[in-house]
Parts: C-alpha cells; sequence; structure tokens
C-alpha cells in the first residue's frame, strides 16, 4: 500500500510543545466537570473505562499508525482477551472436566493436529493433483474424526448443571495474570490470522478483519463449553477488594469519616481509584514501550514500510515480517485492554460485543486523536469514549424535552423519545468527518 | 421414488433459499462493485445504504396499509419501492457532494475515502435508527406463497412438500430486471458507456470528454436504486432490522472480492457462490441422505457441518481461499 505523501505543517517548536499538554489539560478539565455535575464515582467509572480505551487506541495505533495496517477486527482480539479472564481466574467445575473435558482437549488437539499436516502437505507436497487429492482426504478425514471425538463431550459438559456452570470452567488463577494472558491468547491468533491474511491488499484486509472478528464473535457466543456463550459468565474475581467488605471493616469507615465521606459512597471511589492505578500502570507500561519502539531503528524501519512499502523492500527490509510482528504486538495490547474491560465489569457478556461499539469507535479514537501518535491515542480514548458516555443522556435531555412538545403517544414522539440513544452513532460519525475533513493528522498530530 | 424426493427435499432447503438470497446479495455486490469501479474505494457504508432505503420503504409501506392501497397478491412494499429510491439517492448525491467530493478534488489514498466512509457509516447507522429503531420489522403482506407445500404434495403425489415464497420469485424476478436493465444501461447508453470508460481509464475518459462529475452522480442514482432493491428484497424475505443489514456488509463484500471487485458480472458470480455454500455448508443434510440411501445405510448424525451461527466464517473462508489462488477474483477485477 503506499500513501499520497503529506504535506507537512511547519509547526513553532514552543507551540508543539504547548499543544500536548494543554489538549490533555482540557480534557482534564472536562472530566472533573463531569464529576461535578454526575458525582465523583461516575467520573471515576468513564475515567477507567476512558483510560482501557486508550490502551485499545494504542494498540490499533500501532498497527494502523505506525504500520498503516488496517485492522478492522479489534472486536475480535478484545473478546479473546475477555475470554482469556474467564479462562484464567473461574474456578474449574471439576465435574465438567470428569465428563467431557480430556474428550473436548483431544478433540481440540485433533483438530489442530488436521490443520498443522494440512499445511505441512501444503509445503512439502509438489503442486500437483495428487497434492489436491490427498489433502482433501486428509482435511475430510480430520474433520470427522474430529467431530466424532468432540462432539460427545461438548453434550457431556454443556450437561453438567446448566443453570449456574455447563462449562470447563477456567484455572482458578489470580484475575490480574488474566491480563497477560489475554494479551498472549490475542497474540496467537492475531499470528495465525497474520500468516494466513496478511498478503492481502489492505481493502482486502479489512474486510478480512471484520469477517475473523465475527467469526471469534460467534464461537464465544456458541461454544457454551469454552466460556457458556450467551448464557454470559458472571462473577469473575477481582484483583480489588468488593466494596461490602470496605463498608464492613471498621478501619476504612473510620478512614472515611475522616474524609467527611459515608462508607458507602467512599467504597466505591476507593474500589474505583484502586482499579484506576492498575489501569494506569498497564497504559504507562504500553505507552513507554509504543514509544521507545517508535523512536527506535525499529520504528523508522516500520515507518519507511509505511510510507513507502516499495521502497522499503528495495531497501532489502523484510516488510511481510514486520508487519506479521506488528499485527501480533498491536493485536496483543488489544487483548490486553479486552482482559481488563473484562475484569472491569466482572463479567463475559459475549451478546454485548458489537463492532461499531467495539471497532469502529476505536477506530474513531484513534483518528480523532491523531494517527500515529500515542499520546494522541491517549486522548482520543478518554475524549472519545467521555463523547460516547455524555452523548446519551445529552441527547435524552434534548430530545426527551422535543417529545413532551409533541402529541401525546404519536410516532413522532416515540422516535424522539429513543433518539437519544441513536444520537451516539450519529455524533460519533459527525465527528469523524469533520476531523477527518478539518484536521486530516488528528488533534496530535504525528510528529 | 426415494431419489425423487431427496431431490425436492435439497430443492425446498437449499437450492431455493440459496439462490433468492444470491440474488439479494448478487445486487448489494453490484452496488458495492460500482462505487469500487468509479470511485475506487471500498464503501462501508452499503449496508447502511441499504438499511436507510428499506426504512424508508417500510415507512411508505405502512402509509400506503393505512391509506387502503394494496398490490393485490404482490406485497405493496414494492409500490413504495421507488420512493425509497428516490430518497435514497437524493441522500447518496448529498453525502457525494458533502463528504466525499472533498477528498475526490484532492485525490486522496484510497484507503482514507474507506475511513471516510466509516463516518458516513455511523452517520447513516444512527439516521436509520432514528427513523425506524433498532427492533424487528415485518413489513410483507400480499400472497404468502407461490407453490405451498400441502399443495405442491397434493399435484406431485410425493411425500415431501416444495414451498416457494411469493418473497423469494418476487427476489428472483426483481433482481433479474434489475441485472437486465443495467447491463443494458451500460452496454448500450451513451451514458453507461461512458461510466464503462471511466471504471477502465480515468485519464482516457477525461481526455474524451466525459464529464466526471456526472459519471459519479449517475453511479450514486444507481447504487441507490441497487441498494434499495437489495434491501428491501431481502427485508420481504426476512425481516427488517438495522444491526442485520450492517451484518450484510460481509457476505456482500465477500461477493465483489470473489467475484472480482469493480466487475459486475463477478458481483454476480460472487453473490450465488458466496449464498450457494453458505446455506449448503450449514444446512443439515440428514433428511436428504435418508432418502437417497438405500434403507439401513442411514447416519445417525444430523450431518451439518457447522451450525447456522458460523455462516460468516463460511463467506470468510471463500474469500479467503479464493485470494489465496486468484488475487483479483474469480473474474479479473481491478486493483487501485
Amino acid at each position: 500500500m503506499t500513501t499520497v505523501p503529506q504535506t507537512r505543517a511547519i509547526a513553532t517548536p514552543a507551540r508543539d510543545s504547548l499543544r500536548t499538554p494543554l489538549l490533555f489539560l482540557g480534557m482534564g478539565v472536562l472530566l472533573v466537570l463531569t464529576g461535578f455535575l454526575m458525582g465523583a464515582n461516575y467520573a471515576l467509572l468513564v475515567v477507567n473505562m476512558g483510560l482501557v480505551s486508550a490502551i485499545m487506541a494504542l494498540g490499533v495505533n500501532l498497527q494502523w499508525g505506525f504500520a498503516g495496517l488496517f485492522n478492522i477486527g479489534v472486536m475480535g482480539f478484545l473478546a479473546l482477551g475477555g475470554l482469556a479472564a474467564v479462562l484464567i481466574a473461574m474456578p474449574p467445575v471439576t465435574e465438567a472436566w470428569a465428563a467431557g473435558g480430556l474428550r473436548i482437549l483431544l478433540g481440540l488437539l485433533l483438530g489442530a493436529a488436521t490443520v498443522v499436516l494440512l499445511v505441512l502437505l501444503r509445503m512439502r507436497m509438489a503442486p500437483s493433483r495428487r497434492r489436491m487429492a490427498v489433502m482433501i482426504a486428509v482435511g475430510i478425514a480430520g474433520f470427522v474424526l474430529f467431530r466424532r471425538v468432540i462432539d460427545p463431550g461438548i453434550v457431556a459438559v454443556e450437561a453438567v448443571t446448566p443453570a449456574a456452570t455447563g462449562y470447563l470452567g477456567g484455572l482458578g488463577l489470580p484475575v490480574l495474570l488474566a491480563w497477560p494472558a489475554g494479551g498472549l491468547l490475542a497474540a496467537g491468533a492475531a499470528w495465525l490470522i497474520g500468516k494466513t491474511a496478511l498478503g492481502l491488499r489492505s481493502d482486502y484486509l479489512a474486510i478480512a478483519t471484520l469477517g475473523i472478528a465475527e467469526i471469534i464473535l460467534a464461537v464465544l457466543k456458541n461454544e457454551d463449553w469454552l466460556a457458556r456463550g450467551v448464557k454470559n459468565v458472571i462473577g469473575i474475581p477481582r484483583p480489588v477488594p468488593r466494596e461490602i467488605d470496605l463498608q464492613r471493616s471498621p478501619d476504612f469507615v473510620e478512614q472515611a469519616a475522616r474524609f467527611g465521606l459515608n462508607a458507602v459512597d467512599a467504597s466505591k471511589i476507593w474500589v474505583n481509584l484502586l482499579y484506576m492505578l492498575l489501569i494506569l500502570a498497564v497504559l504507562g507500561l504500553v505507552l513507554l514501550l509504543s514509544q521507545l519502539a517508535l523512536k527506535s531503528p525499529w520504528g523508522r524501519m516500520v515507518r519507511a514500510i509505511r510510507d513507502n512499502e516499495v521502497a522499503a523492500e528495495a531497501m532489502g527490509k523484510d516488510v511481510t515480517a514486520r508487519h506479521l510482528q506488528i499485527f501480533v504486538l498491536g493485536s496483543a495490547v488489544i487483548g490486553i485492554a479486552g482482559a481488563i474491560m473484562v475484569t472491569l465489569d466482572g463479567q463475559l457478556t459475549p451478546g454485548s460485543y458489537q463492532p461499531l461499539r467495539y471497532t469502529f469507535l476505536i477506530w474513531v479514537m484513534v483518528i480523532v486523536g491523531g494517527s500515529g501518535n500515542n499520546w494522541g491515542a491517549i486522548l482520543g480514548g478518554l475524549l472519545i469514549w467521555w463523547l460516547w458516555v455524555i452523548v446519551a443522556p445529552l441527547g435524552q435531555l434534548v430530545f426527551g424535552s422535543l417529545a413532551t412538545m409533541m402529541p401525546e403517544g404519536s410516532f413522532m414522539a416515540q422516535r424522539l423519545a429513543d433518539a437519544g440513544e441513536q444520537m451516539r452513532l450519529l455524533t460519533m460519525g459527525v465527528v469523524l468527518l469533520l476531523v477527518l475533513r478539518f484536521s486530516p493528522r488528528g488533534l496530535i498530530p504525528e510528529r | 421414488m426415494d431419489l425423487l424426493n431427496a431431490l425436492v427435499v435439497f430443492l425446498n432447503f437449499v437450492f431455493v433459499p440459496a439462490v433468492s438470497y444470491g440474488a439479494q446479495l448478487a445486487l448489494g455486490a453490484l452496488g458495492v462493485t460500482l462505487i469500487y469501479g468509479i470511485l475506487r474505494f471500498s464503501n462501508f457504508a452499503h449496508g447502511d445504504t441499504m438499511a436507510f432505503g428499506t426504512a424508508i420503504t417500510i415507512l411508505c409501506t405502512f402509509g400506503l396499509q393505512a391509506l387502503g392501497i394494496t398490490f393485490g397478491p404482490l406485497p405493496t412494499a414494492l409500490l413504495a419501492l421507488p420512493v425509497g429510491i428516490v430518497a435514497t439517492a437524493l441522500l447518496l448525491l448529498g453525502t457525494d457532494r458533502v463528504v466525499y467530493r472533498f477528498y475526490r478534488e484532492r485525490k486522496a489514498a484510497p484507503v482514507i475515502l474507506v475511513i471516510v466512509s466509516m463516518g458516513v457509516m455511523f452517520v447513516m447507522n444512527g439516521i436509520v435508527r432514528f427513523i425506524i429503531g433498532v427492533g424487528d420489522v415485518t413489513f410483507a403482506d400480499g400472497a404468502r406463497f407461490l407453490v405451498s407445500a400441502r399443495g405442491f404434495q397434493e399435484w406431485s403425489g410425493l411425500e415431501e412438500g416444495l414451498a416457494i415464497r411469493s418473497s423469494q420469485a418476487i427476489t428472483v424476478v426483481t433482481a433479474a430486471i434489475a441485472v437486465a436493465l443495467l447491463f443494458w444501461f451500460l452496454n448500450h447508453t451513451r451514458t453507461g458507456k461512458s461510466m464503462r470508460a471511466f471504471s477502465d481509464n480515468e485519464d482516457l475518459a477525461l481526455l474524451s470528454g466525459i464529464n466526471p462529475e456526472r459519471v459519479v452522480a449517475i453511479t450514486w442514482i444507481i447504487v441507490a436504486a441497487l441498494a434499495t432493491t437489495a434491501g428491501v428484497l431481502y427485508g420481504l424475505d426476512k425481516s427488517f432490522k438495522a444491526f442485520t443489514y450492517f451484518q450484510l456488509l460481509l457476505p456482500i463484500f465477500a461477493a465483489a472480492i470473489v467475484g472480482g471487485l469493480g466487475n459486475p458480472l463477478g458481483a454476480i458470480a460472487g453473490g450465488f457462490v458466496i449464498a450457494f455454500s453458505e446455506v449448503m455448508l450449514t444446512y443439515a443434510w440428514r433428511k436428504v441422505v435418508l432418502y437417497a440411501l438405500p434403507e439401513g445405510w442411514a447416519p445417525d448424525g444430523l450431518l451439518q457441518l457447522m451450525s447456522t451461527e458460523y455462516k460468516f466464517a463460511v463467506s470468510f473462508a471463500i474469500l479467503i481461499i479464493v485470494l489465496l489462488f486468484r488475487p483479483t477474483g474469480l473474474f479479473r477485477g481491478q486493483s487501485v
């Protein structure tokens, strides 16, 4: 892919160095205002999810901003990260393991072995009709064997107290381990996908990743033995104390009273603050690594490939390998964010993953913030998430009052009453279009 | 006799649904492919364009029904279709004027236009949900069946029935008419020829005095007609839901890419390839096999390769396989 060379504005250094802090200051003011209007706890919730969104945006920025990879399968990698939270932190369901866990594992191994065998056959045999026939035969045999082994196992596992479990459960490890595990899971999937799809042209790659995200979601929704499908896994263990325990502890109540807060409010704020510290630690680490990568020779090479693939290849750079590398790294970051998000919610609800919210909104964050700039991605994450949260009640307010002017129960009144929610999508679209038109390099442009 | 029954089951559950679904996909893919050929970008807002046209048509249908106007045995929506097409054409022309033209004049990279179309997708999605809400809307009326299962059984004396819903028949007939009109237009009119010339070689077309803005405007109008027709036919066949139409983007793009982006014939072929593979791979073949095999040979499973929820996997797999072996699609497409 080649992009049109952009004309770079020559900004004065003083203005340039002030722009980023000022924008972040403005963002802080917005969040503090939200806190005053809607309560500190609400503002903290918005900030926490905004910070998680910032991590997602960093991941997408790594792929799109640095390397020009057009990945619109963000939702899929987020969901895989969320799956990791279940697989790591939930206690194992021993009955289900006894009923058919090993059978399922064996089935999965057989399936993987079939795929590996097919790939090996394709690589080792000379292209011919015979190779085709052998591959088809192996594929069909492998598929039948896979279904024969795995199907009874799935039925048995899903029959174990389906109302409460009906799945294999997880490893019962501390939930914080799920964050790196989510990254690893997403990275593994990204490697497999990248191996097959990265050779494609940019818009073909986009459609392919869109499809992959839908497939990952389909698996999560339908394979009940894995994570209960649309029945959701709730009550995922938390890395921070529960509010109710804090309210019962006399020490905490005393401390809260010293700040002039009642125990209930204080416990919520304290828990959210703890979460914020954890998320900030991850965000800081990802940002640091991304900045170092961006400034390293490796980062310069990746950007050179983005700006002119042909020239970079002529210089002896391995374009395909770099693309695969950065696709895996970016997806890993997205996976980590996905695991954090599920930890924050305490539940995995595959039915709630929608591409507009979890893929395209993240893209809006990156484009609005400034693709190619890590600080921009973070600002975009915070700002767009804040807007997304704030537009719905605001729209409700505006359209709700409009609806009361219409005749009671009329078609228009009904439409207007529902309109607040739909305003989100409209606003996001308008914001994206305005930024693309009037400030195509985003709020904090790449340097 | 048993083989005949097997054939009827196959026709009823695989062939007829796949043909009508394929026709809907083909119409959608034609829109995508035309935009790609003339404007040279992948339009992510296409699913929502379909949804918008359908939503307007549905509102108009409800209006007509309230006035007591129906279309006899045919669905009233067909009467309302022109209104939907005009509204969609106006919306697309307006979008082009406000949004896309700016980037066209700047000769922006195709990938920028794709991102722009994401913004348009958000806006259209919001508009559609505002107009008609997020729920399921059914708007089919008129005769339900062209051939009913019972009528077929009585006529043929077979155990199995063959049902052809009128929506399926209408889909195929309407799609055939639309495609015939499109190809006649592209091949036999001055404007159509100038469109093809523009698609083949923009600079040469400009040199020979073709007005690019006119070509673009006509493309949008044709795309509006195709998208609205595809959306209304899909809605008549199944039902209308804003989110489902957004999701149609995947099989539609798969169809257009498999056929070769920018190639109208390819889009039609691609639509049917995707539809048939989706239906055949997610259908439980047990009943067909029971009839086709001698007694006692019957398998005990459902013989379903994958559950229906994995139909996206099929579109995707075909897309990847075709692209690995023929990178520009089955019919030679363009690439920018």
